[in-house]
């Protein structure tokens, strides 16, 4: 680790500010950036800890049926308190590392980073949910721009993600064994109006909506519905250690399926 | 008797400074007017070392002095503990190991300089100011290649990159030759046995410390042998005789044998104290670990199995390239020969064994002994073959094994490959076996399975391996650079309460409470009464250390030997004071009686009288009750048993369940049961993390792909069972004193075969008949792979 200073706002307001300065980085649970750190492949002069920010904090109901967390709620909170609203998502966070990841990584602070291989960006991705910060809302289709890109600018940060709840969903991980990551993981929701399919862990680009399932499922909700699709292409999958681009891409199909058989 | 000695499952003594935080580990060490040591290694695989520049490094804030190897020219190289001789009768090549890397750089991790400064963060800032023009040369990462490519050497001033060529027994290759190609059939499998990342849950830490008014250097380590470390570090490379040089190895955090061997930092360390007349303190951090700890395993094989029309076993061939990565690690050199040929004739009657190894150095970091070393290479494909026979002529794999055990009569059985087995009963550990893993359940638990969409296999497997290391004569005769006896001395007190102090040392495996226990049981007192003392050259005898699961063999056996005086010792002094002859003294229960009569003594009178000698034979008899022992074993133990596993495949997926796992050990008399439960425990784990999880991969470039535990699986308690484990079949070993065999190693040694026979009987029960072997880690993408082939 390199020497940095740190500051600690208790509004976003003031935490805008300090990360306007050169050098500055926002800091959330800390879980992807602190091993950064320690490694010393990150450098920042300035680590702006949003912590102490209670507004960016909770789980409530909003006025438009939308599940809204806050930028800094923690995967543990997430996990025992959207349990009631949206189960899906509650028992994605409750499958993030284990319990100090859990206790101490933020929401805000997964989707900011945008891992290829993370949990939330599929649940959002999925959800069409919509990402609010500091300045503005993005829709997840804008957000997620490919490995670790996301659409936030320089300094902004992620107060809150507004998630619809969809009739039915569930999340398939198939655990990497080694960090416990998703090897593929596919989070699928079920909308009156449609089924949205999002897939984490296996492309190069990042998390995608698996486009072919969602038309099939749309019509037809039902594992043989998936059974019938012939698994993405491997092109462009990752390929790696613990998995070839070929073993990736059957996955997705396999992930989907027990994502379907057991959506409720 | 009390309670408490041999046989009893007294919880570890241990645990409670452990488990509470209060152990007392190398890092925890924390000298006065102490420096911090960082090392600038090699982010390339191989190159040559253009100039190193460490003036910038020198001026930073904090810095005591930079380091490279020049600073080494006249200190000696790190050695190698065992030199094998080839087939032709050659000495194997031997390059020099700088302690810090001068001309090449030969692996990812190899230190070129080091920094020592006030402080590790200003030791670290200091060495990424180091500034090094390294050449890259292509690295020599694939073995087989390595060895015919003479352009492109690790070493090039040894003109080789196959340090040995060996064969055993070379005698036999002709007469295994005939009989493999005459035979009625022939089983060949090539397979890897992966490379494995020790990750022991201390990483290594030294600290060096010199006395200028004495001239005596101290090195505190993360060592399982403080006396070897004394031993080579003093004569071969800094030349600090014995008296001058103390070597502490206080608690270590584990070990499984990566801290065996003598490594360039705690050189490092000694040196720079004396240099700097500062103390110096390195600790490994756990990149550090992945990258320089000595790996394990990384052998690639072919084996050939012939049999007769009966699945009798005619002949074994096998050719192995081991991995010696890019220096001669201490005992590297023993294990895919002599820890491994010697094996191959497992638990079977094979008339003809030849075993042919190629040493290969690579850019890749040092290979050593792992938990088992050479065993489980040796155990991993003699049953893997035996099953692919066994499904290839038809037979059961249960019955192909008992067709060729060593009967129980045939006892001492002398092998091809050089070792003789003094005792052993197959069948009565395959037959507990059977027993306690249910086999006759398994087809019910089979159909459960499929029911859940899952194909559940079984996998058996017999094992044997070689411990209690070693006969001094005998390593001597085959290369070994040192003996391999053990020493104690038991040192009783006045008031009756003894100290041993060991040559052993323990990290991990539970000497404090087993130790004492053997003594309870020969003096009849309360094991409280005895503690020991390990760890430290300066208040322990010379001895070996500890790996090989020779501790209680070797070492307890000095202490008996030790013990055994102090009591001859104690009843002349017993015999004095009772009025009797010593002969006629009788100890039991901590009470020395004169035969035949009510006449006795207490133990704590006896040790007494010892040391205030008012009443004592002092004519003729010493005062004082201390007494040391050296034990040299005449041969090796041979723990032996039989591995059940039982998995469940995901066929869609590829991903493998443990759903059981029983183990049926012989390994003769057992001093403490909970404590080899919990050996074996370990060791099933370690070998099941092998099996399914763990794999050292370098690229081609020699960048180490798995340097972290993002991409380095370690098993976790959900990916292992609730063990089954027995160990009541007991041929007690029959030439030490205790009748035990040894532990440490067995599960790791074991397991493996166990769980991949149960992954080939899960596919080929699910119709991937095709399916012949899949190499370790048999992770889900490679058993889907497998399963996708036909
Ligand atoms: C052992 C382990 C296992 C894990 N397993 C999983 C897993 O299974 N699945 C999974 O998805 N993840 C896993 N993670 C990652 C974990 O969920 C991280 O906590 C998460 O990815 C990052 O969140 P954080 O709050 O810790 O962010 P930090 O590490 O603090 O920050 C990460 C990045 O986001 C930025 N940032 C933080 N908060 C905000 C914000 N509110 N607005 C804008 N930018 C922000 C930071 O500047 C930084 O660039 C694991 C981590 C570990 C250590």
């Amino acid at each position: 680790m390199y020497a940095f200073e740190i500051e600690t706002p208790s509004t976003v307001q003031d935490a805008v500010a300090a990360l306007k300065s050169e050098g500055a980085q926002a800091l959330g649970g800390g879980h992807t950036l602190i091993p950064t750190l320690k490694s010393r492949l990150a450098a920042p002069e300035k680590l702006v800890a949003l912590s102490g920010i209670d507004e960016i904090k909770g789980v409530r109901m909003g006025d438009d049926s939308r599940l809204c967390i806050g930028g800094g709620t923690t995967h543990a909170t997430v996990a025992a308190e959207a349990a009631g609203h949206y189960p899906g998502l509650a028992r994605l966070a409750s499958l993030i590392g284990d319990p100090a990841v859990r206790n101490r990584g933020t929401i805000g602070g997964s989707l900011a980073n945008n891992d290829p291989s993370a949990c939330y960006p599929a649940g959002t991705l999925a959800s069409g949910a919509t990402i609010v910060t500091n300045a503005r809302e993005i829709a997840a289709d804008d957000f997620f721009q490919g490995m670790f890109t996301t659409a936030l600018d320089e300094g902004e940060i992620i107060t809150e993600v507004k998630f619809p709840i969809p009739e039915k969903s569930f999340y398939a991980k198939m655990l990497q064994p080694a960090s416990r990551f998703p090897l593929t993981a596919v989070f699928v929701a079920k909308f009156a109006d449609g089924v949205r399919v999002a897939v984490t862990g296996a492309s190069e680009s990042g998390v995608f909506r698996w486009a072919e399932a969602e038309a099939a499922l749309s019509s037809d909700f039902s594992k043989a519905a998936v059974d019938a699709l012939s698994a993405p292409p491997a092109d462009g999958m990752i390929g790696d250690i613990h998995g070839t681009p070929e073993y990736r891409a059957h996955l997705v199909k396999v992930m989907t399926g027990r994502a379907v058989e057991n959506a409720a | 008797m009390p309670d408490g000695g041999i046989g009893a499952p007294t919880k570890r003594r241990e645990d409670l400074r452990f488990l509470t935080g209060k152990g007392r580990y190398t890092d925890d060490i924390n000298l006065r007017g102490q420096s911090y040591c960082v090392f600038v290694r090699s982010q390339v695989a191989h190159g040559r070392i253009v100039s190193i520049d460490t003036s910038k490094a020198a001026a930073m804030p904090g810095v005591i002095q930079v380091f490279t190897g020049d600073d080494f020219a006249e200190v000696g190289s790190i050695p190698c503990g065992w030199q094998i001789h080839d087939r032709k009768g050659e000495p194997m090549l031997e390059p020099a190991h700088p302690v810090l890397a001068r001309g090449k750089v030969r692996y990812v991790g190899d230190a070129y300089a080091a920094v020592v400064a006030e402080t590790e963060a200003q030791a670290r800032d200091a060495a990424e100011a180091v500034e090094a023009e390294i050449e890259e040369l292509p690295a020599v990462i694939d073995m087989v290649k390595a060895v015919s490519d003479k352009s492109n050497l690790v070493h090039d001033e040894i003109g080789s990159n196959l340090c040995y060529d060996w064969g055993f027994v070379e005698e036999n290759r002709e007469a295994t030759a005939k009989a493999i190609d005459e035979a009625y059939h022939v089983t060949t499998l090539e397979l890897v046995n992966n490379r494995l990342i020790p990750n022991a849950m201390e990483p290594r830490v030294a600290v060096g410390d010199y006395d200028e008014t004495n001239d005596h250097s101290t090195l505190h380590t993360t060592s399982q042998n403080p006396h070897v470390i004394r031993l080579l570090m003093g004569a071969f490379v800094l030349g600090i005789p014995e008296h001058k040089l103390r070597v502490v190895a206080p608690d270590v955090g584990g070990g499984f044998g990566s801290k065996i061997f003598h490594y360039a930092e705690e050189a490092f360390v000694t040196f720079a104290a004396k240099q700097i007349k500062r103390p110096v303190k390195w600790t490994s951090t756990r990149s550090e670990a992945f990258m320089t700890d000595a790996h394990g395993r990384d052998h690639v094989t072919k084996i050939e199995l012939a049999l007769d029309n009966e699945g009798h076993f005619l002949a074994l061939r096998t050719n192995t390239y081991a991995n010696m990565g890019a220096y001669l690690s201490t005992f590297s050199t023993s294990v895919p020969t002599y820890l491994h040929g010697t094996l191959m004739a497992g638990n079977y009657k094979t008339p003809h064994i030849y075993v042919n190894v190629k040493a290969v150095f690579t850019n890749t970091v040092p290979v050593d002994a792992y938990r088992g070393a050479g065993r489980p290479e040796a155990t991993f494909q003699l049953e893997r073959v035996i099953d692919k026979a066994a499904r290839e002529m038809g037979i059961d794999p249960i019955e192909i094994r008992r067709r060729n055990f060593i009967q129980p009569d045939e006892f001492p059985y002398q092998t091809p490959v050089a070792v003789s087995y003094d005792t052993g009963n197959y069948q009565a550990t395959m037959d507990k076996l059977i027993e306690i893993a249910d086999l006759d359940g398994f087809e019910e638990r089979r159909a459960a399975s499929a029911a859940r969409g899952k194909l559940r296999g079984l996998g058996v497997n017999c094992y044997i391996e070689a411990c209690g290391i070693a006969p001094s004569n005998l390593v001597g005769q085959l290369g070994a650079r040192a003996g391999l006896y053990e020493s104690a001395t038991v040192r009783v007190n006045a008031t009756g309460g003894l100290v041993v102090m060991t040559g052993s040392h323990s990290h991990g495996q539970g000497h404090e409470t087993a130790f004492p226990q053997v003594i309870a049981s020969m003096i009849g007192i309360d094991p409280s009464m005895v503690e020991i003392v390990h760890g430290d050259t300066a208040n322990t005898p010379m001895g070996m250390g500890t790996y090989g699961s020779r501790s209680l063999a070797v070492g307890g056996s000095a202490m008996v030997k030790a013990t055994e005086k102090i009591i001859a010792k104690a009843k002349k002094i017993a015999a004095h004071i009772l009025e009797a002859s010593d002969q006629d003294i009788e100890l039991k229960d901590g009470m020395f009686t004169v035969k035949g009569t009510d006449k006795s003594k207490a133990w704590g009178d006896i040790t007494l009288a010892a040391y205030v000698p008012h009443n004592y034979p002092l004519e003729s008899l010493e005062p004082g009750l201390e007494e040391t022992a050296f034990y040299d074993p005449s041969n090796f133990t041979y723990p032996a048993g039989a591995y059940a596993c039982e998995v469940e495949v995901d066929p869609e997926t590829g991903q493998v369940e443990i759903a059981s796992f029983a183990a049926a050990d012989d390994f003769g008399n057992i001093i403490n049961p909970l404590i080899v439960s919990g050996q074996v425990h370990g060791g099933i784990g370690q070998g099941i993390g092998q099996a399914l999880l763990e794999q050292a991969v370098y690229d081609d470039n020699g960048q180490l792909l798995s340097g972290s535990y993002m991409d380095y699986a370690m098993p976790r308690a959900s990916d292992v069972p609730s063990y089954v484990v027995d160990h009541s079949c007991q041929t007690p070993c029959t030439h030490n004193p205790l009748g035990v065999k040894g532990c440490g190693e067995a599960g790791a040694i074991g397991s493996p075969p166990a769980v991949v026979n149960a992954v080939i009987d899960a596919l080929h029960r699910g119709g991937h008949t095709h399916v012949s072997h899949i190499n370790m880690p048999l992770s889900p993408s490679r058993v889907w792979a497998a399963m996708q082939k036909s």
